[in-house]
């Protein structure tokens, strides 16, 4: 069993960042891990991807955004946490001056992985981090007799 | 008794499925997850759930890798959505078989129905499944039965020869092939008319989509003449889905199918009679799978080894085993 066995995760563009590759190459990584990944690609809007959430119940949404479009990440959050499901963190990858790091975790971004994070880091941190309840082993008493 | 659930998430049976049938996306997703993860406590639910159900049309759609499944679906719920038709669709792809991981692409080309209240689109991996769908899609299928939707669409992982499991969850297959190559051709040659109502040729800017299409409709007579029973000639159906071309013209025939099934209830029965035995297997298979790895002592190493020296056989040992359970 890989050490994310049972987690499910988003994996987007937002707005009109058409800068694939980075997204397609941690999608791979994730499943590698055993990590279950939707790729919803690029020309996402935060409503969009909340909506994706909702319906493929995920536990971590990672966004890779290259051009500035940090007003729609934060937008994702807030979407979530009006839907009542703040549970769900958003995590961000790509070209982010280290000067914003601040003011986006402020705004409830939960982790960003700059350029050359390692995929070591990037798994680790979604595995530890990645909405628990469900996650989470069955309890043995539940176990089928 | 429960397992942590969401604040919005009810958690007892009959607020479930009141839930359920008033069309709650959220109490369905977090079912599906529960029913993915294997809960055991879910099934009183499920069998609620499949008591009431069975109402549905179910319309499963198959073929090769990259025919252009998602492709065709989501202008296929396009053209039901214009008909003001609710839609669910799951969508199984394939997990790695090394890591267990999977990505699944399926949605992505489904982008334009995202944020309609009318479309339900969860993705599925196969978690090892062969047959082309995941072991979680029959109870995913009853969940989704309770909420009323007109239509449910599944997509198979695109596996070639073994998409049969497709013919027991749907009522109407739609089986894809591309003009390229022929492979396609080669590939459902098999079970071409065991698993296909309606065949269709994607992709069919390309110069030899006509030549496929002649070569569909002359296996299909030859089948037709091994099988002078079947009272069902399985059309075939030219589209370009990335240009919606030729998808209203499958959703007709996919009406049709259906009203050939309501026209021959004999034909209709011997399907749900199908798709129940089916089912059944399908759990009893689960079912002896977990009694032999839960029960420690059931499947003792000595016995194994008894089998690895030869001094024992698996015949002799699987046989010992179904013997010894109640
Ligand atoms: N030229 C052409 N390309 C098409 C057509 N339909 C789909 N495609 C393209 O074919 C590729 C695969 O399409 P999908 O819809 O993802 O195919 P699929 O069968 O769902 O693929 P899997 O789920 O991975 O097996 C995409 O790049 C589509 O844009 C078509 O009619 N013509
Ligand atoms: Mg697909």
């Amino acid at each position: 069993m890989n050490a994310g066995t049972g987690i499910k995760v988003i994996v987007t563009m937002i707005g009109l960042d058409g800068h694939t590759t980075g997204a397609e190459t941690v999608s791979m990584i994730l499943r590698d891990a055993g990590i279950e990944v939707v790729y919803l690609g690029c020309n996402q809007t935060p409503e969009m991807i909340v909506d994706a959430a909702v319906q493929e119940d995920v536990d971590i949404i990672g966004i890779s955004s290259h051009a500035a479009n940090y007003d729609q990440v934060i937008q994702v959050v807030n979407l979530l946490r009006a839907k009542n499901i703040g549970d769900i963190p958003v995590i961000c990858g790509g070209n982010i001056p280290r000067s914003r790091f601040g003011s986006l975790k402020g705004s409830g971004i939960a982790e960003i992985f700059p350029p050359g994070s390692s995929s070591e880091a990037i798994v680790g941190y979604i595995v530890n981090n990645a909405r628990k309840a469900y996650a989470a082993p069955i309890p043995e008493a539940l176990r089928a007799s | 008794m429960a397992l942590p659930m969401s604040a919005d998430a009810p958690t007892d049976i009959c607020a479930i499925v009141r839930a359920l049938n008033a069309g709650d996306m959220r109490t369905c997703a977090r079912l599906i997850t529960r029913i993915e993860r294997s809960e055991p406590n879910l099934v009183p639910l499920l069998q609620a759930l499949y008591r009431a159900g069975g109402h549905i049309r179910i319309v499963g759609v198959t073929g090769s890798p990259g025919v252009g499944k998602s492709t065709l679906v989501s202008k296929l719920v396009a053209v039901w959505r214009k008909r003001g038709l609710r839609v669910a669709v799951l969508a199984v792809d394939p997990s790695s078989p090394y890591s267990g991981g999977a990505v699944l692409g399926d949605r992505l080309r489904m982008k334009e129905h995202s944020c309609d209240e009318g479309v339900f689109i969860r993705s599925m991996a196969s978690r090892g499944q062969l047959g082309g769908l995941a072991k979680a899609a029959g109870d995913a299928l009853t969940v989704l039965d309770a909420m009323h939707w007109d239509v449910i669409v599944i997509e198979t992982v695109g596996v070639g020869q073994s998409e049969t499991d497709i013919m027991r969850h749907a009522s109407v297959v739609v089986l894809l092939q591309t003009p390229m190559g022929g492979d396609d051709v080669q590939a459902a040659k098999a079970g071409i008319t065991e698993i296909g109502d309606i065949f269709v040729v994607n992709k069919s800017e390309h110069p030899e989509a006509d030549h496929t299409v002649r070569q569909l409709e002359e296996m299909i007579t030859l089948a037709l003449c091994l099988h002078p029973e079947k009272t069902w000639r399985p059309p075939v159906v030219k589209t370009r889905a990335t240009h919606g071309e030729g998808v209203a013209d499958l959703a007709g025939h996919i009406d049709g199918c259906f009203a050939h099934l309501a026209a021959q209830p004999e034909t209709a029965r011997l399907q749900l009679r199908d798709r129940a035995r089916h089912r059944v297997g399908e759990l009893l298979h689960y079912m002896l799978e977990q009694r032999l790895r839960s029960g420690v002592g059931l499947l003792p190493e000595n016995l194994i080894d008894s089998v690895v020296a030869r001094a024992s056989d698996p015949y002799a040992l699987a046989a010992g085993l179904l013997a010894r359970m109640d």
